[in-house]
């Protein structure tokens, strides 16, 4: 009996291991693509080439870059408190890569599927910023130090933004779990709706994930590289690739809640033969495209600017929002309904 | 089996990290180790079906509340060695608080409080819910309540710490938005380029940079 439960366990466990490597696999080689993607795409933007030389098309750039990075040398700066210098990039990778777990590619193709599905995505987005704080606290740094307090300041004032947002598509879906919150949307999406909320939520998740014109944390020009100016080979490859596997997430997160996630855009002969996964795909390197667009694009924020437009007016503009989502449900008698014990 | 273990992992890991907060010299070690407690309470949650909770406590205590714990702790200049000076002198308070929360855990352990059975979470509806169902009709009012307070905290926190200087230049963002092209720069018409050329060749001087 022991051994057959024993045996029970060691395949469930290998099964989710499996999953894991699904997801896992193809995340990493679509991060080191979206890098060199990032680059040609703002090359061309700026009427210059990108990088072209490596393999056809510049194809074999990420590798090339990879292997440099691993082959330079790990540097621990000497006044660095170690431990928690080593643990912030290892935390913001592995928190990149945690989130996927609920993130549903199809119908029911999902790894964990829980009731509070996009309460557990934005909990752990709302961890990325200790990875950052521990990096430029422990770095010892003055530099790393003024951009950790920026991203911690940052980070926090636009969640409060993005949590409203979520509660709009909350109200319109009627439950937590992101399979539910795909399927609500099968006669419309929530991107046309809540158009408004949509553009504060993709603006909200330019500021999440440190990306232009939001990169104060990193701020070139000021900081050096802002919280990751003392880490070097491996150490600085996975903040790089947290990131972009953050990018990546986010881009996910927005399809799912405003996009449709795997549903094709009307069902119609030619779009819904489609397999749903590839949809979600597509949808994710569409926004993804605005991601690199907007960077190629926009200038930076100034720090008190990105303040108020957090706090003075994306704050109160979701919040009304929520009110009128909610009193609209109400008077025309959509919402969602909801079975109480 | 397995949800024993893991409660007995989530418990002694949130235990042992409650003790180092306390015992940390680092201040900005125990507020980390605060955090693996936070997350390891998370856990215990998810362990007794209650997912709702245990993502809310990770998003306002580990994603708000311990970030500017962090923050704080972070900028301080501290000398431990003055802070481990009093230590002795308050260590027979604190084994009296301690002491008096430990006899309260106990009677209300082994008092009737929770000896009518298990405590009653229906498995088949969501607890997210559950708690709607009952936070808004039936607690609705002092639902209510809790946000009035807080709301009368935050306005409190903010009219104790706000005060007006004088001689401070404010920006204007109505006014910097306002800016248009006209008000600030003139357009000139130039002559063309040949036109200027040949003016320049009268003058008898065309500078290259």
């Amino acid at each position: 009996m022991l051994d057959f439960i024993m045996q029970d366990w060691i395949l469930d466990l290998g099964w989710i291991v499996a999953k894991i490597m699904v997801v896992i696999g193809p995340l990493l080689i679509a991060v080191a693509y979206l890098t060199l993607a990032e680059r040609r795409v703002i090359g061309f933007m700026q009427l210059r080439k990108g990088p072209n030389v490596v393999g056809p098309f510049g194809l074999f750039q990420p590798f090339a870059d990879a292997l440099k990075l691993m082959a330079k040398e790990t540097i621990l700066p000497a006044g660095a408190n170690k431990v928690v210098f080593m643990v912030a990039p290892m935390l913001t990778f592995i928190l990149s890569l945690v989130a996927w777990a609920v993130i549903p590619f199809g119908e029911g193709l999902v790894i964990a599927n829980i009731n509070v599905g996009i309460l557990y995505l934005f909990a752990i987005s709302s961890l990325g910023v200790y990875g950052v704080i521990m990096a430029g606290w422990a770095s010892n740094s003055k530099y790393a130090f003024l951009g950790a307090l920026r991203s911690a300041a940052q980070m926090v004032s636009y969640e409060v933004s993005m949590g409203l947002v979520i509660i709009n598509v909350l109200l319109c879906a009627g439950s937590l779990n992101l399979l539910d919150i795909v399927e609500a949307q099968r006669e419309m999406w929530f991107a046309l709706p809540l158009l408004p909320m949509f553009v504060v939520f993709f603006i909200s998740t330019l500021a999440e994930t440190n990306r232009a014109p939001f990169d104060l944390p990193e701020g070139e020009s000021e900081l050096v590289a802002g919280y990751f100016v003392e880490y070097s080979s491996m150490s600085f490859a996975l903040f790089f690739l947290g990131e972009y596997a953050n990018m990546i997430l986010m881009s996910s997160m927005t399809v799912i809640l405003f996009l449709g996630g795997w549903l094709s855009p009307i069902d119609i002969w030619p779009l819904n033969v489609i397999p749903g996964p590839l949809w979600f795909i597509i949808k994710i390197m569409l926004v993804l495209f605005v991601f690199l667009w907007v960077r190629a694009t926009t200038p930076r924020y100034r720090y008190d600017q990105l303040m108020r437009l957090g706090w003075k007016i994306f704050l109160p503009f979701s919040l009304i929002y929520v009110v009128l989502t909610a009193g609209f449900l109400l008077i025309t008698d959509r919402l969602p309904a909801v079975v109480l014990g | 089996m397995i949800d024993a273990l893991f409660f007995y992992l989530f418990a002694g890991v949130m235990l042992t990290s409650g003790l180092m907060v306390v015992v940390s010299r680092n201040p900005v070690y125990s507020v980390l180790f605060l955090i693996l407690a936070f997350f390891n309470a998370a856990g215990m949650f998810v362990l007794i079906g209650a997912e709702f909770l245990a993502m809310l406590l990770v998003v306002v205590y580990v994603g708000a509340v311990a970030v500017l714990f962090l923050f704080v702790v972070m900028m301080l200049d501290i000398n431990f060695a003055e802070m481990r000076a009093g230590f002795q002198k308050y260590l027979s308070l604190g084994l009296v608080v301690g002491g008096i929360l430990v006899f309260e855990l106990v009677t209300v352990m082994y008092g009737d409080v929770f000896s009518n059975g298990s405590l009653p979470i229906a498995i088949e509806i969501a607890n997210t819910t559950q708690l709607g169902g009952v936070l808004y009709t039936k607690y609705a009012f002092l639902f209510q309540i809790a946000g009035l307070i807080l709301l009368v905290a935050m306005i409190g926190a903010i009219s104790l710490t706000m005060r007006k200087r004088v001689g401070v230049r404010r920006q204007s963002i109505a006014d910097q938005i306002n800016r248009r092209p006209e008000d600030v720069m003139e357009v000139v018409t130039m002559p063309s380029s040949k036109a200027q050329n040949k003016a320049k060749a009268g003058a008898g001087s065309v500078d290259h940079e």
